[in-house]
Formats: structure tokens, sequence, C-alpha cells
């Protein structure tokens, strides 16, 4: 390997970080955009058919747009926000803008699949529209709604391998300027060992969580 | 007290407009367990949900104690609906909450205090049965103990009326029964109005004194449910009346009329309440020279009242047949001779009906 190991714990800090600041905004983002796709919707608790059909091709239109692409297109957009289109906190800004509508379509889906019945208890109850969602819809589908977060996660750590191009760092970033133009292979195995371990402690996070709030042993 | 007057319901469905409720006027008076049966997509389910504005009457008004919910507003609805406790077939209860917090949700909802919670959530949980079942999940309950769970979070608000909607139907006999007990003592203990909709007879039979059947989003009979069983006038509700009342004629009755024999007669006898029925009999075969075979019985109880029929052979000479017969007419009974052909002919209609009412 012709790379320090100072250089791979960087590169997994650089990508811990990357994946943790925009998970936490994309989530954010996600919640509210998949909250509001669900309850504007046609019958649902606040239906209203302007709001949805603003929202609805926004999420589609940005989750169209590959990721390579956003995170250039978007250099003026993110110089403003953060002060720079260069290094890893730049890189959080496309990040977030690509994770964002993809949590927000799988928080729809699992807010989709509450019972109707659920919702038309809460309104015999005379729960508020806000009550509602905070009482009966995410918490009914708070498992489901882990198992969602879990893959946008892991969504998230493919896409950082990208964000080398506006010199953002991490594992991704390494295993292209140091493994794969150098002709490295092992750095590139490395890379990518570490890669799947972490995926894989992700994933079995989010299952365990899934499985225990479910009350599933 | 719940009244519907002149109600109208229609749902916008593509570009036609279906009338799902037509013109309804129901009161359903205080203190009464008010059962609505109908077949599926006849608009009871709609009519319920009028009641707590789940769903919006067209036109016309729905009064609950006398107030119009529509003309509300949002914070004065919220309050209204406290006091109107609805349960549902498939129970709708939360699978990531306790029984306790199920139960406790429309307290929490509107905001009392934690400790108040606390007593109010045991007391209705020991009144439905299941103060030992409080830190359970959902999952972990029978399907009649989620039901009492349903119904216990309906009671905690204490309202003056509840609502069931199909509320056994997706019940085994032996529990629909519990429930229905436990609901007669909501209505008893409480003096919690109760209107239900279902499309069980037994339902009604069980527990309703009052009773409305509807038909194509309209009302087409009501009245008290022993009159209704009695004297059933439309053929829908004579239908659902058979299917509890079996006073339709066996097919080995008709079997015996086949072989003509003078000496003999089959009637079919009807009767509400204690003082008739068997004494009768036995009256007939005293006075009379005749033989009383008793081929076929069905009786069943109507708000402690024995209801139901007796089909009867009387063997003896024409004129004593003749002179029992005449003296049962006077007994307040209603008396049928049954006679081979045309009763063959009905009997199969109206099994056919019945299979229509179970399917």
């Amino acid at each position: 390997m012709k790379v320090s190991s100072q250089i791979i714990i960087d590169a997994v800090l650089d990508t811990l970080y990357m994946v943790s600041i925009s998970l936490f905004f994309g989530a954010i983002l996600g919640f509210i955009l998949g909250i509001t796709l669900v309850v504007t919707r046609k019958g649902h608790i606040l239906e209203n058919k302007i709001i949805f059909s603003i929202i609805n091709p926004i999420v589609n239109t940005l989750r169209s747009i590959p990721f390579i692409i956003l995170l250039v297109a978007i250099i003026p957009f993110t110089r403003l926000l953060v002060g720079t289109a260069i290094g890893t906190t730049a890189a959080i800004v496309p990040l977030v803008l690509h994770i964002g509508p993809y949590i927000s379509r799988l928080i729809e889906n699992s807010l989709l699949e509450v019972d109707e019945g659920i919702i038309e208890a809460a309104k015999a109850m005379g729960a508020s529209p806000l009550q509602i969602i905070q009482k009966f819809l995410l918490p009914e589908a708070f498992p489901s709604l882990i198992l969602s977060v879990t893959t946008a996660t892991i969504g998230l750590i493919g896409a950082t391998a990208m964000a080398g191009a506006v010199g953002g760092g991490g594992l991704g970033d390494v295993a292209i300027t140091y493994g794969y133009q150098r002709f490295d292979n092992i750095t590139i195995l490395v890379t990518v060992v570490i890669l799947v371990v972490l995926v894989q402690i992700i994933q079995s996070i989010g299952n365990s969580l899934e499985r225990k709030l479910r009350r599933v042993s | 007290m719940i009244e519907f007057i002149e109600m109208t319901k229609e749902f916008q469905i593509g570009t036609t407009v279906v009338t799902a409720l037509n013109n309804i006027n129901l009161t359903i008076q205080k203190g009464d367990v008010f059962g609505v049966i109908g077949f599926s997509g006849a608009g009871k389910s709609t009519l319920i949900r009028t009641v707590n504005l789940l769903e919006e009457p067209t036109s016309g008004r729905v009064l609950v104690n006398g107030k119009e919910l529509t003309t509300l507003s949002k914070k004065q609805l919220r309050e209204e609906k406290k006091n109107i406790g609805m349960i549902f077939q498939h129970f709708n209860l939360l699978r990531s909450k306790t029984v306790f917090e199920n139960v406790a949700m429309p307290l929490v909802l509107s905001g009392v205090k934690r400790s108040n919670i606390e007593g109010q959530v045991r007391e209705v949980l020991s009144f439905v049965g299941l103060q030992d079942k409080a830190e359970r999940y959902i999952d972990e309950l029978s399907g009649g103990q989620k039901q009492r769970v349903g119904i216990a979070r309906a009671l905690v608000t204490k309202p003056t009326i509840l609502l069931c909607d199909e509320a056994t139907s997706a019940l085994d006999p032996q529990t629909t029964k519990s429930i229905l007990e436990l609901l007669k003592r909501v209505n008893i203990e409480y003096g919690i109005t109760i209107l239900m909709i279902t499309h069980e007879m037994e339902v009604i039979r069980d527990i309703c004194n009052r009773v409305a059947v509807m038909e194509n989003g309209r009302v087409i009979e009501t009245g008290n449910v022993l009159e209704i069983f009695s004297a059933p006038q439309e053929e829908t509700t004579k239908n659902f009346v058979q299917s509890v009342v079996r006073d339709d004629i066996p097919q080995s009755v008709y079997e015996q009329l086949k072989t003509k024999d003078q000496s003999k007669k089959i009637y079919n006898l009807k009767f509400i309440g204690v003082d008739v029925g068997q004494p009768v009999v036995s009256q007939v075969a005293k006075k009379f020279d005749v033989d009383v075979n008793v081929l076929f019985g069905n009786i069943t109880e109507l708000q402690g009242i024995p209801f139901g029929n007796l089909i009867v052979e009387l063997v003896g000479t024409e004129k004593e047949i003749d002179k029992a017969h005449q003296f049962i007419q006077t007994k307040d009974i209603q008396i049928e001779e049954v006679i081979a052909d045309e009763g063959e002919l009905a009997n199969n209609y109206r099994r056919s009906a019945r299979y229509a009412v179970h399917g």
C-alpha cells in the first residue's frame, strides 16, 4: 500500500463526517417533504392540491439528477450557502439535496403503510392534524422509518465517494486518487473492505433497532 | 340523543354523483341501544360516520344532543367529540403503544394532566376487565381483548354516546356474545346511548331495543325490536328476521304432508310472550279429542320475552281439529295451516333469500 494509515483514518473520518452531517440535514428535509407529501395528498388530513403538486415534481426532479451532475451544477448555490465550493463541508450541500428527496420518498412510503383506520380513530377522538402526525402516524410508522433511514444512510455512503470531485475527501476519494489513478490495488481493496464493514454495521444496527421496536425477538 | 333530519350524503366518484344516504329521518333517544342493519353498501357505515363528522352530510342536519356539529368551530367540535366515543370493526388501536397508552390517548390529546390520566385509565380498564393487561402491547391480545381496549378508549372521556361500527363483525360467536354483554353494561351502568351498525341480526336481537333497516341509502323500516321481529313489513327486513328466527317449515314436515291423510293437519303457531306457546298446546290436547305432535319448534328471546314458533300436527276427526283451530285463534296466537305445494315453493324461496343475507 502506497498510502499511510493516517490518510486512511482521515478518509474514514471525512466519510463519517459527511454522512452524519448530511444525513442529519437530509433527514430533516426528507421528513418535512415526506410528511407533507402524505398529508396533502387527496383525501388525507390536510389535503392541498397546490402544495402537493408543487412538492411532488420538485422531489422527482431532484431525484432524477445523477449525483455527480448535481454536485457540480449547484456549485454557485453551495458557495452562497457555505462560502466555498470546495472541500468536505462544501460536499455536504449537494449531499443533502441529493438524499433529502430520497428520504422523503421512503418516509412517504412508510407513512402510507399506516392503517387508515388509525387515522379514522384519531379523527373520531378529535385529534388535530398535527396531533395525528405526531401521536399516530409517526409512532405507528416508526419501525419502518428506521429502516428507511438505514437505507438512506447506506445510499449516502455511496454518494460520498463522488464527493472527491469537489475535493470533499473521504474513502471514495482515496480509492480513486491513490488506488485507481496510481494502480494501487491494495489501497482500493482496503477502502472497499472498510466501506463494506461500515455498510454492514449500519444495516445491522438499523435491522436490530427495527426488530426491537416491533418487539420481534 | 341523536337526530337525523332529512339528511342526504352524496359522493362524487369521477364525474358521477353517488347518493350514499337518501333523506334520512331517524331519532335515537337517550338511553337507546339502537341498531342499524343492512347489507354492505346500504349506507349504514356512512350513516354512523355523519354523527361524529367523519363524513359531512351533503344536506339536511344531524343533531347530537340538540347540537348541530357542522356549525361548531374546530375547537368546539374537538370538545364535542369527547362526548361521542367510537369503536371499530378492526379496533384501530396503536400497535406501537401499550394498552394503557392506547386508552390514555384521548386524554393525552385533550391535554389532561398525567397525574389525572392514571386513575381514569385504570378505572375504565377494570370496567372492561383488562386491569392486568395495562402494560401489554396490542399484538399480544386476542380479538375480544382488543375490542375491550377499544371500548375502554371510547369510554375514557366519559361520553354520552357510543358509536359501534360493526364492532363484533371480526369476532367469533363466543367473543361476540361477551362483547355484546359488555356493551349492554355500558348502556345500563353508564347510561350511554349506543348507536350500532351491523349486518348480523343476532346482534340486534341480543342487545338492541330499537332497530332501523337500511337499503340503498334509505331507512326502509324502523321500530322497536319486538315489533320488527314479530311483524316485519319489508322483504329485506323479513330476510334479516329469518336469519335468526327460523320460522320456515322444515323439509321433513312437507314430507309428511305428501301422504294425504284426512285425520291429520299441520299448523304453524307463531307467538310472542310468556303465557302463550306450550300451555296452549297442552290445553288443546286436554280440551279436544285430538292428539298433538310437536314437529318442530324455534323459540328465541327478545328483551326477555320468549318469541318463536311451533309446528304442530293435530290428529283427530276433522270436526275436532277445526274446534281446536278456533280455540287457538282466540289465544292471540297466529295460526296458519301448512299446506303442501305452495308451502314448499315459499320455503325454497325463503331459503335462497337467507343465503342472500349470509352471502
